[in-house]
């Protein structure tokens, strides 16, 4: 649906070529559009001008009339009649531009050979283009203490400066965290932090990957290789659903950096710290390398391949089985596992959400979620949009930064349903419609929206009963759009693969019996099963009565679940085949164990949450891991099925070819909100969310990371802080019929019947501790 | 003392004369009773009849600017009156307010109902705070009086002592609490200035200028001055003088009428080089003792009236010595933001040290010249530029002594000769 704009086109001369460009146009990328490269440092096609390193300048006039000094190129949009020369046909530009080289080096240590960015730095770089070979500079150069921690990941060298003001742009205008600042004045000026509040930003790396000279560097890359020892792999980001264009740098088969890439329609070239330092997970020594299989004595023990498929289709074979499949598989292998469970088990009791989940959502998602085509561009028109179970800073950062971009180009209007006011929601400036836990549907259905409209929903949405019937029923009054938004990368993926009870692949209804034909002929079966699967708890509760005997389970963390004593308790009783890169809950009570390569040693693709592909090629190759995608097809062979998914290509082909389901959409019941819950004196209703940074999996190892993650604390409102005598600091017993969780008390803008905290950061892990996620009735003791 | 034509300076010598009584006795408050019953255009072409030019240095006029603030917008417009004078040489703000504080606040009242403004902003440097104490008096005079507070609201900002807070620009960054650093232009301030609001930048004595234009009509400024620079101004002597101050004359008046009114150079010494507008203005010598001291006059000559401060040196001045300590000046002051004023001023200092104590070498004085050469024009704002008219004028007019330093390998001159205290027997 995309339409033409129409733009105004305004021709000029760049050293005598004729260049035709949108009005608005800076000169400096008129230029680039012949292929002219005027040296620049300040200049970023996403950050407002500056004009502050004076490198880009060039000489103008307009209409004969000429500017009587050369013109920074990079503040100055095109103008109909005018003519541009560069360094390359104005000899005072020239001049200028080596002049203001000079001067950048003057100051600047010059310790190439032993700073990270020497060999991919624009200062050196442009320093052999427009530099001298020999300096006139015989005086002394400003010195500082280097490097210094302007947080536990960025460090800043203040000679290597150059003051383009990039990071502190970036920090004020993309990430909307303006927690560093240039102080000072003169040659000593100089990049700092507040004294209060330290660089604790989400986005804080992309400040190390715009800087163009080696002033800002991260801890975990510092010192660690020289640009021209990596292999580049472009990539695509597993930490969630936003879908981030990715760079991998791998030298002698270990990952050492992650780059965001470039991708004006997703993450255009920003991504989060999360994606960027979290991935030495993959490294972990930790790794799973062998097949393991459970003897007779009952201990797991290395077992070749062959031994180790056989007895992972022996007990898959006599046994009625299940599939698990967490959300972080790519799309090919969620594909894998999805024809697996229908060909090799002939079920439909598959569910790829190893989380908080319900059926109501299940419906939700096949009704209007599989196959829909909201996208990032969407929120670029939008006239309004909604958030609902979602926090974008901590869910789905590119997301929030798209907000953020409109917010502040054109005021976008953005409402947040919550609980909390949240330090992103706050960021937006966004009304924030304050519901107690569970009552979220109410506030939705009073919400005047537009076609032009988004409803944002969070995987947690599904945590309220009625929500996304909310949400289906004022789409469909409105005509605005939903954009669902799960928390992991592989989530939209495994629902296109139809890895959920109630979907084949390609969003075909399974209770569709033309659905069922048209899969069942395209993978050349007689017949596929019938009956809607059964979700991720009822799995667990079915292994637990009895009625299924075996579990194939890839990447699933049981103490995701609401009940994670139920889920470990189905996984010590069922015949287990664990896929996983990892030893883990699983794995340890696992039959068979079957270990798999990691993100960066294979290659796929997912899916994100527009349901755009984000396909990537391994970076590492040399790992002797193989794909979730080969292991079934070897167990499926092994079980006398045939799935020919020998490999991430042959998956990609049959997906491609399937093609997308041209019947009718599943339709989805209503159900009703739950009505609130009355208090008594020290109750609240549970409210929590994951943060960006907490305790997940794939953070393992990141110190410098988690440095920067935000404090764990209780947030709890100030009207109920007084009636309980509560103080910031003060310590709060949290405690469900489960357990109990002690925290910090932070008061601040809550619902009165809302307790918040974070799901599962340190001192907090709410699904274990509390045995509650969202909407549980807790009692809260001040200690 | 004819040729002066003592304005905002009339009353100066009076006791009282920075007091609301003192100023009410001399007509004070008047103007603005006239200029608020006048249509706030009707003020704008007045000022734009009278051919006033701003006071600040560039020489806009004034009432042209006026006029570029967008009328019927349903926009807060402000008015800001930069009192941040910090240029070397430059010290004829200070006394104006010291003396009659009154008067900038009525011009504020009448420039802000020109502009249609409702909120007036002095913005002053933070050393002087024996005039901000009698500014803010003033102000409260003034609002007890009903003269502000009945549609204008004046208020007195106090700066941290930042030479670069005297560019607009950045004056605006410091008033909205930033660190004061110059904005990127357009959009000019007219259009988003103070609070992305339209707002008029303008001098003090600007401001102060335009109640007696208000009282006398702009054909009474008209008789004033040149053809293209109307009016009269305060010029600030200094330096090397029998009797520095202030003294208010036509423009286009020149030094040496000025010397001979004010009783010349420091007896039994001749005049070697002076500035016409301060340090940022390219030095003049005894050849331009002649150049009448109006905008095109002083240009035409090579340089910039500026600020008219007219800091005199006599021949007892090693200009070597002059111009590393104004170079120093702009070292300290640059506010760091473009690399050529930032590093530019980093390298000189360090080259006219050596060259002032005698280390340096002729080619170190072309390097000084190319270096100038790759900062005027180059940088930001105009402070890069100022730092290099003094080194370039200098080398132009006074290229032996440069020389003569290399050659002696130290300076010629002996510093105490151009104290005041030499010969007092200190």
């Amino acid at each position: 649906m995309e339409t033409t704009e129409i733009v105004d086109l305004i021709t000029v001369v760049i050293d005598g070529f004729e260049v035709s460009v949108p009005k608005g146009t800076l000169v400096i990328r008129a230029a680039e559009q012949l292929g002219i490269q005027i040296p620049r440092f300040c200049d970023h096609p996403l950050l407002d001008p500056v004009g502050a390193c004076r490198q880009c300048l060039v000489d103008i006039e307009i209409n004969g009339r000429a500017f009587p000094k050369p013109q920074a190129s990079c503040t100055i949009p095109v103008e109909p009649g005018m003519i541009v020369k560069t360094q390359l046909t104005s000899t005072v530009a020239d001049k200028a531009q080596k002049g203001v080289m000079e001067l950048l080096l003057i100051n600047h240590p010059l310790d190439c050979p032993v700073c990270d960015k020497g060999g991919e730095c624009p200062l050196q770089n442009q320093a052999m283009s427009t530099g001298r070979s020999e300096t006139r500079f015989e005086g002394v150069k400003r010195t500082f203490e280097k490097p210094i921690n302007i947080s536990s990941q960025v460090l800043l060298d203040r000679e290597r400066c150059v003051l383009c003001a990039r990071c502190t742009r970036f920090s004020e205008q993309i990430a909307n965290d303006p927690f560093i600042t240039l102080n000072e004045r003169g040659a000593l000026q100089q990049v700092g932090i507040y004294e209060k509040q330290p660089f604790k930003s989400y986005f804080s790396g992309n400040t190390v990957q715009i800087c163009p000279v080696g002033a800002l560097t991260g801890a975990s890359y510092r010192f660690r290789a020289r640009p021209f020892d990596l292999v580049s792999t472009p990539s695509a980001c597993e930490h969630c659903a936003s879908g981030c264009d990715m760079r991998t740098d791998v030298r002698r088969g270990k990952t050492l950096r992650r780059l965001a890439g470039d991708d004006a329609s997703v993450n255009e070239e920003w991504n989060c710290d999360k994606g960027r330092w979290a991935f030495k997970y993959v490294t972990a020594v930790d790794r799973l390398t062998h097949p393991l299989v459970r003897n007779e004595a009952g201990v797991l023990v290395q077992a070749s391949w062959p031994e180790a498929i056989a007895a992972a289709a022996k007990g898959l074979k006599s046994n009625t089985s299940a599939v698990l499949v967490g959300g972080r598989a790519t799309h090919e292998d969620a594909y894998g596992y999805s024809k697996f469970a229908r060909i090799a088990l002939g079920t439909n009791d598959i569910d790829f959400r190893s989380r908080l989940s319900s059926d109501e959502e299940r419906e939700f998602l096949a009704a209007r979620v599989v196959s829909s085509t909201t996208t990032y561009r969407d929120i670029d028109r939008a006239d309004h949009v909604v958030l609902v179970g979602f926090e974008p800073e901590e869910e789905s950062p590119i997301v929030f930064l798209r907000l953020n971009k409109q917010v502040r180009k054109r005021a976008l209007k953005v409402t947040a349903i919550a609980s909390k006011l949240s330090i992103g929601v706050e960021k937006l400036k966004a009304e924030f419609v304050k519901v107690a836990p569970g009552q979220e549907a109410a506030a939705l259905s009073s919400q005047a929206l537009t076609a032009q409209s988004i409803i944002l929903v969070g995987e947690r949405a599904c945590e309220s009963a009625g929500v996304l019937t909310a949400v289906a029923a004022l789409a469909d009054s409105t005509g605005a759009k939903i954009g669902w938004i799960p928390r992991r990368a592989g989530e939209r993926g495994a629902l296109e693969a139809g890895a959920i009870g109630n979907l084949l692949p390609g969003g075909r209804p399974v209770t569709d019996a033309p659905a069922r034909v048209d899969i069942a002929a395209f993978w050349g079966v007689p017949t596929l099963p019938a009956a809607v699967g059964r979700s991720s708890d009822e799995i667990y509760a079915a292994v637990n009565s009895g009625s299924i005997g075996a579990l194939i389970i890839g990447g699933v963390d049981p103490l995701d679940s609401i009940n994670s004593a139920a889920a470990l308790d189905a996984l010590d009783k069922a015949f287990v085949v664990s896929l996983e890169i990892a030893p883990s809950e699983v794995s340890a009570r696992a039959n068979v164990v079957l270990p798999v390569a990691a993100i960066t040693e294979k290659s796929g693709s997912f899916l994100n949450w527009e349901g755009r592909a984000r396909s990537f090629d391994a970076a590492v190759h040399d790992s002797l891991n193989r794909s979730d995608l080969r292991i079934l097809s070897m167990i499926a062979e092994e079980m006398g099925a045939e799935l020919n998914l020998g490999t991430v290509t042959a998956a990609a082909k049959e997906i491609a070819s399937l093609g997308a389901w041209d019947g009718a959409r599943a339709s989805m019941k209503p159900v009703n909100p739950t009505v609130a819950s009355t208090l008594s004196g020290n109750q609240f209703i549970l409210n929590s969310w994951r943060r960006l940074l907490d305790l997940g999996t794939l953070q393992k190892g990141e110190e410098n990371l988690a440095g920067t993650a935000r404090q764990t604390v209780a947030v709890i409102s100030p009207h109920r802080a007084q009636a309980m005598g509560v103080a910031d600091g003060d310590l709060l017993k949290l405690s469900t019929t489960h357990g109990s969780v002690t925290l910090a008390a932070l008061v601040e803008d809550i619902h009165d019947d809302a307790i918040w905290a974070p799901r599962n950061s340190r001192g907090s892990q709410l699904l274990v501790n509390l045995g509650a996620g969202h909407g549980a009735v807790v009692t809260v003791v001040k200690l | 003392m004819s040729a002066l034509t003592p304005v905002l300076s009339a009353h100066w010598d009076e006791k009282d004369s920075f007091t609301i009584e003192a100023y009410t006795r001399h007509g004070g408050y008047t103007a603005s009773q006239k200029a608020l019953a006048m249509d706030p255009d009707a003020v704008i072409q007045l000022v734009k009849d009278s051919g006033l030019r701003g006071r600040g240095g560039a020489g806009f006029p004034t009432g042209m600017k006026w006029g570029f603030i967008p009328q019927g917008d349903n926009k807060d417009h402000y008015l800001v009156v930069n009192a941040d004078e910090s240029e070397p040489g430059t010290c004829k703000d200070m006394p104006l307010l010291m003396a009659n504080p009154h008067v900038l606040v009525e011009g504020c009242i009448i420039a802000a109902h020109a502009i249609r403004a409702k909120h007036a902003f002095i913005y002053i440097r933070g050393e002087v705070t024996h005039i901000i104490r009698r500014l803010n008096q003033a102000i409260e005079d003034a609002y007890k009086a009903g003269h502000l507070g009945n549609g204008v609201d004046l208020v007195l900002h106090v700066g941290a002592g930042a030479y670069i807070c005297g560019e607009e620009t950045a004056l605006l960054d410091s008033l909205e609490g930033f660190r004061g650093q110059p904005r990127l232009r357009p959009p000019f301030p007219a259009i988003a200035g103070l609070y992305a609001r339209p707002t008029v930048v303008n001098n003090v004595e600007s401001i102060a200028s335009v109640p007696a234009i208000i009282n006398n009509g702009a054909e009474w400024y008209q008789s004033m001055g040149t053809e293209k620079s109307k009016g009269a101004t305060l010029y600030s002597l200094s330096g090397h003088v029998n009797n520095p101050g202030q003294f208010e004359a036509p423009l286009g008046i020149t030094l040496r009428q000025i010397l001979e009114l004010s009783g010349g150079i420091r007896t039994g010494h001749s005049l070697k080089f002076w500035t016409p507008g301060g340090s940022s203005t390219p030095i003049f010598t005894d050849e331009h003792l002649d150049t009448p001291l109006d905008y095109e006059g002083v240009a035409a000559a090579g340089s910039m009236l500026g600020t008219k401060a007219l800091q005199i040196f006599d021949e007892t001045t090693c200009v070597v010595r002059a111009v590393l300590r104004w170079t120093e000046f702009y070292k300290h002051e640059s506010c760091g933001k473009c690399t050529p004023c930032r590093e530019g001023t980093w390298w000189l200092v360090q080259l006219l040290r050596d060259l002032e104590a005698g280390k340096g070498t002729e080619e170190d004085l072309a390097k000084l010249l190319d270096l100038c050469d790759n900062i005027l024009g180059r940088s930001f704002c105009a402070l890069g530029d100022g730092a290099t008219s003094p080194i370039t004028s200098s080398i132009k007019y006074f290229r032996e002594e440069y020389i003569a330093h290399i050659t002696n390998k130290g300076c010629p001159f002996d510093p105490v000769a151009s104290t005041l205290f030499v010969g007092a027997g200190v």
